[in-house]
Order: C-alpha cells, then sequence, then structure tokens
C-alpha cells in the first residue's frame, strides 16, 4: 500500500479553507438587515425560483450563499429537524440556537472529514417578540459560528460590502429604507433590476404563526423605483 | 441532530409522514393489542361539508362521548389543514386529532421543503394514504374516518373528499358528512342543499344538519344556546380558510331553532 506523503495539519486545514473561501467568494452575496418589524434578506438573484432565502420554520428563516447544491442539501435537512422537532414537543420549542448548533456540528464535521469542505455560508435568523430579541447566526464552512446583530453579509466580496452597509445602517429603518440600503451595494447598477432582487422578510407584524414572507418582484421594483 | 437524507433513488423526500415513520422505533409507535378490550375511548361525532358559490363550508358539532357519557361538550373536530383547506374528522378522538396534526406538519413540510403548495388532489392523496397507515388500529376498532375539503387553486373551484376506514378515497360532487349523525345531516342536507347557495345559506344549511343530526344521534350535539355552544364552521374560498367567529353561526342557529318553535 503506498504511504501517503505526510503533511502538517496546518497545511491541511489551511488549504481546505482557502478551497472553501475561493468556492463562497465566486458566488453572488446575501445580506440580512434588521428593520422595524423584522429581519430582511436580500440577494443577487437572477433565477426567479433558485432561491437563496427560505423558510426554515414559524420564526426561522434560512439564507445560504456558495455551491447551490450543498446549501440545499443543509436546507433540507434544517426543514426537517425544525418540523420534527417543532411535531415531537411544541412550536415554541424550535429555536435558530438549536438549528444552528445542528448546522455547525455538521459542517464542522464535514471540514475535517470530508475530501473537500462544503463551499457554502449560512445565515440562520429568528424574528422575535422585540427587536432586542432578534437572533442572527451566521455559520461558516467550517462549522464556526458568529451570533451577528444589525446587518450581516455573506458570500463574495461580503466584508467591503458588510463595511459599506453599516456605515448607513441605523436601528429602526422601515422596511422601505431597509430595502433601499440592502440593494444599492448589492448590485453595481445605479437602478438595480428587481427581477435579479430575491427578497424575503421575518416580519413580526405578520398575521398568524408563519412570519416569513416572500418579496413579489412588484413590490421590490415599486419601492426601488418611488 | 440533523437526520440524515433517507436512502432514495435521487432527490429529497418531501414527506414529513415518511420521515416520522421512519424514525419510529417498535417500542413507542403505537401497536393495538391482539384482543380489543371494552376500554371507554372518546369518540368524536358529526363533521360534514358543503359547496357554494365561493367554495366549501366545513361544520362540526362540539361532542365527544364516551360509551354512553359525554367526555367533552366543546371539542373541535374541524382544523384548517393548511391555508387553503380544512380537515374534519369523526371517530377515536386521540387518534383523529394526532392525525390532523401529523397532516397539517405534513402540508407545511412539503410546501417548505419544495417551496410550492401540494395540488389539492395531492393533499387528498396524502391523507388517504394516513388513513390507510392506521388500519391496523382500525381492527381494534379505533376508527378514524376525516372528510377533507379545500379550494383548488389550480382548476379554481371548491372540492370535498370523503373517506372509508380503509383509506378509501371519494370526491363528492355537493356535499359529504361523515360520523354517527352523519345519515341524518346527509338527509337533511339532500333537502336544503342546491346548487350556487350564497355564503350565509351554506351556513344556515351546516348548521341545521348538525341540528337535524343532534336531534337524531345521541352523540351529536346541535347548538346549545343556553350555554352558548355552538359549532366549529370553518369556510374555505379562493382568499384562504378562515374559522367563523361565534356571531354568524349564533344567528344561523337561532334562524333554524325560531323556525321549528310551534307558532
Amino acid at each position: 500500500m503506498p504511504m501517503p506523503f505526510y503533511v502538517a495539519p496546518e497545511q491541511m486545514m489551511k488549504d481546505r479553507s482557502d478551497y472553501a473561501r475561493k468556492g463562497i467568494g465566486r458566488g453572488k452575496p446575501v445580506v440580512a438587515i434588521e428593520y422595524a418589524d423584522g429581519i430582511l434578506f436580500i440577494a443577487d438573484n437572477p433565477s426567479a425560483t433558485l432561491h437563496k432565502i427560505s423558510e426554515l420554520y414559524d420564526r426561522i428563516a434560512f439564507a445560504g450563499v456558495g455551491k447551490y447544491s450543498e446549501f440545499e442539501n443543509l436546507r433540507i435537512a434544517g426543514v426537517r429537524m425544525a418540523d420534527l422537532r417543532g411535531y415531537s414537543y411544541g412550536r415554541e420549542d424550535v429555536t435558530a440556537k438549536a438549528v444552528a448548533n445542528a448546522y455547525s456540528q455538521v459542517l464542522s464535521n464535514i471540514f475535517t472529514q470530508e475530501m473537500k469542505p462544503y463551499e457554502v455560508e449560512i445565515l440562520v435568523a429568528q424574528v422575535g417578540e422585540r427587536a432586542e430579541e432578534n437572533e442572527l447566526f451566521h455559520i461558516l464552512y467550517d462549522g464556526s459560528v458568529a451570533d451577528e446583530e444589525g446587518v450581516v453579509a455573506m458570500g463574495g466580496e461580503s466584508e467591503t460590502l458588510e463595511t459599506t452597509l453599516k456605515e448607513s445602517y441605523r436601528p429602526g429603518l422601515n422596511l422601505t429604507e431597509a430595502i433601499r440600503l440592502g440593494t444599492a451595494p448589492l448590485t453595481a447598477d445605479e437602478r438595480p433590476d428587481p427581477n435579479r432582487v430575491e427578497a424575503a422578510v421575518l416580519d413580526r407584524t405578520r398575521k398568524g404563526r408563519r412570519k416569513f414572507r416572500r418579496l413579489t418582484d412588484e413590490e421590490v421594483g415599486g419601492i426601488l423605483k418611488g | 441532530m440533523i437526520p440524515d437524507p433517507p436512502e432514495l433513488p435521487l432527490g429529497a423526500n418531501p414527506s414529513f409522514f415518511d420521515l416520522v415513520r421512519g424514525l419510529e422505533s417498535p417500542s413507542t409507535s403505537p401497536r393495538a393489542p391482539s384482543e380489543g378490550g371494552s376500554v371507554a375511548i372518546p369518540q368524536g361525532t358529526t363533521v360534514l361539508a358543503l359547496k357554494f358559490s365561493g367554495g366549501v363550508v366545513m361544520a362540526g358539532d362540539r361532542r365527544a362521548v364516551e360509551g354512553y357519557s359525554i367526555s367533552d361538550d366543546e371539542m373541535m373536530k374541524v382544523f384548517p389543514a393548511d391555508d387553503y383547506s380544512a380537515v374534519g374528522i369523526a371517530g377515536v378522538a386521540g387518534q383523529a386529532i394526532e392525525m390532523v396534526k401529523l397532516f397539517q406538519t405534513e402540508l407545511e413540510h412539503y410546501e417548505k421543503v419544495e417551496g410550492e403548495h401540494l395540488s389539492l388532489e395531492g393533499k387528498a392523496n396524502r391523507l388517504a394514504q394516513m388513513v390507510r397507515g392506521s388500519f391496523p388500529m382500525v381492527m381494534q376498532g379505533l376508527v378514524v374516518v376525516p372528510i377533507y375539503a379545500g379550494f383548488d387553486v389550480r382548476r379554481d373551484l371548491g372540492r370535498i373528499f370523503r373517506y372509508d376506514v380503509i383509506g378509501g378515497r371519494y370526491e363528492e360532487s355537493d356535499y359529504a358528512a361523515t360520523g354517527s349523525g352523519s345519515r341524518e345531516a346527509k338527509a337533511s342536507m339532500k333537502k336544503r342543499w342546491r346548487p350556487g347557495l350564497t355564503h350565509d345559506e351554506a351556513v344556515e344549511v351546516a348548521v341545521e344538519a348538525l341540528v337535524d343530526a343532534g336531534e337524531e344521534d345521541t352523540a351529536t350535539a346541535g347548538p346549545d344556546l343556553i350555554r352558548g355552544i355552538f359549532p366549529t364552521v370553518h369556510v374555505v374560498t379562493a382568499e384562504g380558510v378562515e374559522e367563523l367567529t361565534e356571531e354568524p353561526i349564533r344567528q344561523a342557529a337561532e334562524t333554524v331553532i325560531d323556525r321549528r318553535r310551534p307558532a
């Protein structure tokens, strides 16, 4: 049996990180912004059917960037986990923290044990009864989790994007302001094409238990034009 | 922990029902006793559905019985299944309510995984499979028979489905009823139903059918004006499913009962 060459663990982890980062950097970004009534998600996404943002549970949403097949896999596993927990315990026992923890475990295992790491970054967000109770968990390809506040950007150019957004962000924006803020740096165009913008909200004022809602192209277009 | 996707030839299975069934261990899954005991188990009684010009009305009485005694006089037997449909149940109450909970989760799970609603046809078939899944319990006398009504957004019409104990699915063109008082309820609707009923007329026909069922069947309760217990009524239209508040149901009940007072 041929012996593999020795590679220092530091080097191996670094190579994997570089690989994952490169994959994620190529993808289009997603941003999340806390606004007065909840949390807004905006993605630059030319497809109207292949979503980057979706509903996980009553108050919890999921957003992913990077390789579609990989974050889609994670999304479905998350929906399974959430529904199973809500069914066996109670609906209020499904929390973003539990889902984020599970994602973190899975991604960390994949990062260290699989042939290649997942080229994804995901965001699990939960809207609270009050703005202070919102939770945003940003999970990286290696399973590390960050608890974020205000504005989060993921994907290609996310660092510059986040800096730009944070400059003009202030707490308590209304939805129109938040959408304008989020779309401006996302697409380089002067007037972003609403068909390319995927937008959704977790709106705590929404009637019923499911707080997730997609914004239509017309809605986004109207706000960007006005 | 996030469960691994089940082994499937292609794609993820969007069914929550299959997921739960796959995770059940033999020790926790309900197994029917080999010989039927004579335990008194709460039974839900009459639920019905009928079409009207804008969609479907589904109504149920509030009584549950345990043998000859009343176990509950304020039970709910009609539930919204998702945004565009409602499910009504008759039979062993505990099992029926569990079936509704599973069915609601099943529809929501599919919607989230696939990113779109299941067709009404698909939902009705799924419920049939769930009823069929509980067939071993039926042999022990633990019978659950639902009716299902929804607004078919793709065909732009309200539809009603009736089931039998082994999961047979029958689409009804006008109205349907299930439970111990279903014979009387159906006989009542046969006389009062006609195509193109308005919303208010349909609610009145539904309440009257429950009054008739309550008069003939000990396990069914008509509206109780003294204690203020009224049937549950859900209306499904193109705008979605809505549970009626007490007021319109009370009015319909009073109209029906006033008509029957001796002059």
